[in-house]
């Protein structure tokens, strides 16, 4: 071997190990990403459960969490009674709306689609509303779960019509979109007609339960929402590599032996479900489908091993963040959530949508 | 080794038939075959109906392989935007049906597919950022790092330029005498095709209208039959055929 062939050899094998270290640099950085992720979460956690009319130090909040024996009854049953359901709500409902909003964006390759632009929460919006207004009752519930119950059958009802317009032929992902913002505009017009005829009171209901609030969250709601949104997870992990390669669009994604047509089916099912639950718990909170899986963008791209956890992660974050700060605008008064995610959360959203150099979509 | 003959195979999009009883003699691993034909003759679909993507009546055998997914396929540019980088797009053709864990196996065969085309200081650019030429060497990395028995490229030189249209057909054809490869390249450039390409189907309005060694394919009156213009083929001082177009009519 010559002294030529040899240097080729070493340039080429540095080369191979420089892309290959490249990968793994990304790969840390990203489960680095993902852990802070998970730091910062517990900490709003702590911080949300510490606030409230009764306020107590992140001390005595970690001592009642790891040993609830060491505080004093009052801060265990404040604790882990009254706020645990709603702060751990929000993580469920913040973490279950980013991923479905995630997924309709890659699935429909559309930076605009989330369950609050396809018409999903406008859809349980319009059922919460019958419910509060006229005490309709869409299936046979209890009565105090008329209006949950009510949301979220409209929600299930407006995804399967989009999915079975969209099984039409010759219909195409912008059709679908288009469709959900027709969806948003009928259910709008629906309301309007709905607190036209509706009593003063119904209509502040109404008003109230279309800004998204947390406040209604018990234990039973938390564990329905967390095992569909533990159920989720799995299921599309699954589907992992095929939705990063959905993103490349179909001719691409079939050439690598995905079905996209089938797999748009299975996964818009799926984030349906998982947004009409979070939607008929705690109302309308419209910006986190659409901007968690943005922000998980900018942080960990497009990669599913990344991506999915990652955007279930910030839109937790998010709305964890958002009931803190709801709880301490004015001292005393928790503003609806849904308010404070918008007024909030889109500033910074749109600051790092401007300061991030790189496309991030 | 790897083999693949077409019989009766047909297509349609909706009443429209877009392929008609395409019959082809057994190709074999270790040959390139080019697929010819004007715009819109049926060639892309012809490789969506090898595929599976397409249904249609007639039958695709291959035979002589072992694997599941015998055939890579690169489509022609779509000019996707995804927030990912080269190397992950290749990685991400690789991992297709083979479980979230990635091995070091696979990783060695991205590096292979990038070598193997050149582009391995793409690896950490964005996909959004490559021009059309880098894009269509990117897309036949994902097709490569399958390690197919059956390579289907569709047009994958159309944004190259010159020196990277030959090194990518060089690539083929050594795929092809080195792995024993089977390789369908749709190309546009007849030149390339004489040189390149063991064999070639001429394809028009959904029917094959000449398969067989690529000299006996691409003769003038082919030529002005289907392309409808006046050429001759003259060798080269080397004796290679060299293809020289006078006129359209």
């Amino acid at each position: 071997m010559t002294t030529d062939t040899r240097m080729t050899e070493t340039a080429v094998t540095d080369r191979l190990s420089q892309g290959r270290a490249f990968y793994h640099s990304q790969v840390f950085r990203r489960q680095m990403i993902l852990a802070a992720l998970v730091l910062a979460l517990f900490f709003s956690l702590c911080i949300d459960l510490a606030l409230g009319p009764a306020r107590y130090s992140l001390g005595e909040v970690v001592a009642a969490l790891f040993t609830p024996d060491s505080v004093s009854q009052q801060a265990r049953i404040i604790v882990w009674e009254i706020r645990m359901p709603v702060a751990l709500m929000a993580l469920v409902v913040g973490a279950s709306l980013s991923v479905a909003g995630a997924q309709m964006q890659t699935i429909l390759s559309n930076p605009l689609a989330s369950p609050f632009t396809l018409g999903i929460s406008a859809g349980a919006s319009f059922g919460a509303a019958l419910g509060l207004a006229f005490g309709v009752a869409l299936v046979p519930a209890a009565i105090e779960f008329v209006v949950p119950i009510n949301a979220f059958v409209m929600a299930m009802f407006t995804a399967f019509l989009i999915h079975a317009l969209s099984l039409k032929r010759g219909v195409t992902v912008e059709t679908i979109v288009l469709l959900g913002i027709a969806m948003v505009f009928i259910f709008n017009s629906l309301m309007a007609l709905i607190q036209f005829f509706a009593s003063q009171e119904a209509v502040s209901a109404v008003v109230f339960w279309t800004m998204g609030s947390l406040t209604k969250a018990t234990w039973p709601k938390f564990w329905i929402a967390l095992s569909i949104l533990a159920l989720s997870m799995p299921l599309l992990a699954r589907h992992g590599w095929a939705l990063t390669a959905m993103r490349l669009g179909d001719a691409k994604a079939e050439s690598m032996g995905v079905n996209p047509r089938a797999l748009r089916l299975e996964v818009l099912v799926l984030v349906s479900l998982l947004a009409a639950i979070a939607v008929a718990f705690v109302g309308t909170i419209g910006f986190i489908g659409l901007v968690g899986p943005h922000i998980a963008r900018i942080l960990l791209g497009e990669d599913q091993r990344f991506f999915l956890p990652g955007s279930a992660l910030c839109g937790a974050l998010i709305l964890s963040v958002g009931s803190v700060i709801s709880k301490i605008i004015i001292p005393g008064t928790i503003i609806p959530i849904g308010i404070i995610t918008s007024l909030v959360g889109i500033p910074f959203f749109l600051f790092l949508v401007l300061s991030h150099k790189k496309a991030s979509w | 080794m790897v083999t693949l003959q077409l019989n009766r195979v047909s297509a349609r999009y909706g009443r429209r038939p877009v392929l008609e009883e395409i019959t082809t003699p057994c190709f074999q691993g270790g040959q390139v075959v080019a697929l010819l034909g004007p715009n819109a003759a049926g060639k892309s679909t012809l490789f969506r109906r090898v595929l599976g993507l397409l249904k249609g009546e007639g039958k695709v055998i291959i035979s002589g392989t072992s694997a599941e997914h015998p055939v890579g396929y690169m489509p022609q540019d779509t000019g996707a935007k995804a927030v990912l980088t080269v190397y992950e797009s290749v990685l991400l053709a690789r991992m297709q049906g083979r479980g979230l864990k990635v091995q070091a196996e696979d990783l060695t065969q991205v590096d292979r597919a990038l070598e193997e085309l050149s582009i391995t200081t793409l690896g950490e650019r964005d996909i959004g950022d490559l021009s059309g030429g880098q894009r269509q060497l990117v897309s036949a990395a994902q097709a490569l790092v399958q390690e197919p028995e059956i390579l289907m490229l569709d047009e994958p030189t159309s944004a190259l330029d010159l020196n990277r249209q030959i090194s990518l057909l060089t690539v083929l054809r050594r795929l092809a005498d080195e792995r024993q490869m089977l390789i369908l390249v749709a190309l546009h450039d007849l030149g390339h095709a004489l040189r390149f390409a063991d064999a070639a189907m001429m394809l028009e309005n959904g029917r094959l209208i000449a398969c067989g060694p690529t000299a006996e394919v691409i003769t003038p009156a082919l030529l002005r039959q289907v392309y409808r213009v006046s050429a001759r083929i003259e060798p080269c001082s080397k004796g290679q055929p060299q293809l020289i177009v006078e006129a359209a009519i």
